[in-house]
C-alpha cells in the first residue's frame, strides 16, 4: 500500500512552476505544431511522463473532471497522485471530463466519445492529453490555421497512428472540437480544433 | 517574518488555474466569448479588471510589462495597473513596446509592429459586439451558435442610410478566422488592421461581464463592411504636432477656449521616441531647446 510519504512530490515551488508551465501550453496552443518545453519538474507517478504531471499540476483541480484510459486508472500511484495533488474528480464517462489522460494513445477511443461542446457552449469540451513516443522524429505532419503563419511542419512518433486523421472531425465539427495536447517527456505539442493537419509521409 | 501579504500576482492559485483553462479555449475557438468566474479585484469594474486578471493568469517573474491607457503609458489607469503589477508579482516595468513581452491595454494598440515573443492583453468592457442589437444573452449566444450575424450588417447599413458611410468610429466589430463576429474592445477602428495576421498573441479580458477570449497569432481578422462601401481606417489628416507623424493615430488635444487645437500621438512611447530620434513637429517644443542650447554655446 502507498501512503502519502511515498507519493512522488508535487512542484517544489507550485505558484512559479504553475505558471511556467502555463505558459509553455499557452504559447503550445498559440502556435500550433511548435514543441514547447516544460522546465519545472513535478514526481512522475507511475506511466506518467514529466510534462503530463507539470500539466497536471498547473490546470487541474475539483472543478475539471478527468477521464484516465485503461494505462492511467491500472495505476494506483496515479490516481492517489491526482488525488492528493489536484483533487480532481475521475470519471467513468468520458462525455464529461473536461481533461482525458492517455498514457497509451494505441487503446485512445473514439473521439466523438469525448464532450465536443455545444454549439452555444463549444468551450465545454475536453481536452485531450496523449502521451506520444516522440516529437521530434517520426512522420513528418503539415499544419495550417491560425496561430500558424502559413504552414507549420511537426515531426511525431504519435499512436495511433490515425490520430491525426481521426481529427480531421474537427473541420466540420468547428466551433465545436477536441483540442489535443500531445506530450513527449517535457515537450509539448498542442493541436488546437482550429489546426488541419495533412502527413508528408516518413 | 515578512511573509508577503498577497500571492504572486495577487490571484490565488486557484482562481489562476481556471482563468488559464479558459484562455486556452479562448484560444482554441478564436473570436468565441468564454465564460468564467470573475473575481472581485482591488480597483472598480470599469478600470480594466477583466485585462487584470488575465495579466495576472500569465504573468512570470521574467516578464516586462507594459501598461497602456488610450496609448499613453502615463495616465491613471495606466500607472496604478503597472504599479500594482511591480507591487504584487515584482515584474520589471517599461513604457517601451519592443521592450515589453506582456503589454495590457486599454482601447489602443501601440504603434509599433509587435513580434511574436509579445501577449497584447485588452481590456473590455462590454465583449458581446450584438449586445446592443439584442440585450438577451440566450439571443446573443444562439445567433453566435449558428453564425447569425445579419443584425450587425443592418446596424452597419443603418450608419450609410443616415450619414452616408459607416460612422461606427470605435469598437469596429470584426470576423475572426472567418467565424466568429467579436468586439475588438472600443479600440479606435484605426487599429483593427493590426489585429489582423498579428504575429503577437491577443488576449481579451472583460471582468464585469465574465468572459475571456482571443485571437491567436497569425489569424484572419476581417473588418466588416459592404462592397460598396468598403472598411476604411479613419484619422485626423494632420501630422503629429509634435513628432510630425503621417500614419500615427491622433488625439485632439484643445489648447485655449479660442477655438485653438493640436493634434498629437496617442501613442506616447511611439511620438517620444520618435521625438528622440531627432522628428519634430510644428508644435515640438525641441527647436527651441535646440536654440536655446545654442544660445548658451555662443
Amino acid at each position: 500500500m502507498t501512503t502519502i510519504a511515498e507519493l512522488p512530490p508535487g512542484f517544489a515551488d507550485k505558484v512559479l512552476s504553475a505558471q511556467s508551465t502555463f505558459r509553455s501550453v499557452m504559447d503550445a496552443m498559440a502556435r500550433p505544431g511548435s514543441v514547447q518545453r516544460i522546465v519545472p519538474m513535478a514526481g512522475t507517478p507511475g506511466p506518467m511522463m514529466r510534462g503530463t504531471a507539470a500539466i497536471a499540476l498547473t490546470l487541474f483541480d475539483h472543478d475539471t473532471p478527468l477521464w484516465l484510459d485503461a494505462r492511467m486508472a491500472e495505476s494506483s500511484d496515479v490516481t492517489k497522485w491526482l488525488k492528493f495533488h489536484t483533487g480532481a474528480p475521475v470519471v467513468q464517462d468520458s462525455s464529461v471530463a473536461s481533461f482525458a489522460l492517455i498514457g497509451d494513445g494505441g487503446t485512445l477511443p473514439s473521439l466523438e466519445r469525448f464532450a465536443l461542446g455545444t454549439a452555444e457552449y463549444p468551450d465545454r469540451s475536453t481536452t485531450v492529453i496523449v502521451q506520444v513516443d516522440s516529437l521530434a522524429s517520426g512522420r513528418s505532419f503539415e499544419l495550417r490555421g491560425p496561430g500558424i503563419d502559413g504552414v507549420a511542419t511537426l515531426q511525431a512518433s504519435v499512436k495511433p497512428f490515425d490520430l491525426f486523421e481521426r481529427l480531421h472531425m474537427n473541420e466540420a465539427l468547428f466551433p465545436r472540437g477536441i483540442d489535443v495536447v500531445l506530450v513527449a517527456d517535457d515537450a509539448v505539442v498542442a493541436i488546437p480544433r482550429t489546426t488541419r493537419i495533412v502527413s508528408k509521409g516518413s | 517574518m515578512n511573509a508577503p501579504a498577497y500571492n504572486f500576482a495577487y490571484l490565488d492559485e486557484q482562481t489562476k488555474r481556471m482563468i488559464r483553462r479558459a484562455i486556452l479555449k479562448a484560444i482554441a475557438i478564436p473570436g468565441y466569448q468564454v465564460p468564467f468566474a470573475s473575481r472581485e479585484m482591488p480597483m472598480p469594474y470599469g478600470w480594466g479588471t477583466g485585462g487584470v486578471q488575465v495579466t495576472a493568469a500569465i504573468l512570470g517573474p521574467q516578464d516586462v510589462l507594459k501598461v497602456i491607457d488610450q496609448g499613453s503609458d502615463d495616465t491613471t489607469n495606466a500607472i496604478s495597473i503597472r504599479k500594482f503589477f511591480a507591487k504584487t508579482a515584482g515584474v520589471a516595468t517599461t513604457t517601451a513596446t519592443d521592450e515589453a513581452t506582456v503589454i495590457q491595454t486599454r482601447h489602443r494598440i501601440p504603434e509599433t509592429a509587435l513580434n511574436a515573443n509579445q501577449v497584447l492583453v485588452y481590456q473590455v468592457p462590454i465583449p458581446e459586439p450584438l449586445r446592443f442589437l439584442e440585450p438577451r444573452e440566450t439571443e446573443t449566444r444562439r445567433m453566435h451558435a449558428l453564425a447569425e450575424y445579419g443584425l450587425m450588417h443592418v446596424k452597419l447599413y443603418e450608419d450609410i442610410a443616415r450619414f452616408g458611410h459607416i460612422a461606427t468610429a470605435y469598437a469596429y466589430p470584426v470576423k475572426v478566422n472567418a467565424r466568429y463576429v467579436m468586439d475588438p474592445s472600443p479600440t479606435p477602428k484605426f487599429d483593427n488592421p493590426k489585429m489582423d495576421n498579428c504575429p503577437a498573441l491577443q488576449l481579451f479580458g472583460a471582468g464585469r461581464e465574465k468572459r475571456i477570449y482571443a485571437i491567436p497569432p497569425y489569424t484572419q481578422v476581417v473588418s466588416l463592411d459592404f462592397e460598396d462601401h468598403p472598411f476604411e481606417p479613419y484619422r485626423f489628416n494632420a501630422p503629429c504636432a509634435l513628432c510630425a507623424a503621417e500614419n500615427s493615430y491622433l488625439d485632439e488635444i484643445v489648447t485655449d477656449d479660442k477655438g485653438g487645437r493640436m493634434f498629437v500621438c496617442s501613442d506616447t512611447d511611439y511620438c517620444e521616441s520618435r521625438q528622440a530620434a531627432g522628428h519634430h513637429g510644428s508644435l515640438s517644443a525641441a527647436p527651441y531647446k535646440d536654440k536655446a542650447q545654442e544660445a548658451a554655446n555662443g
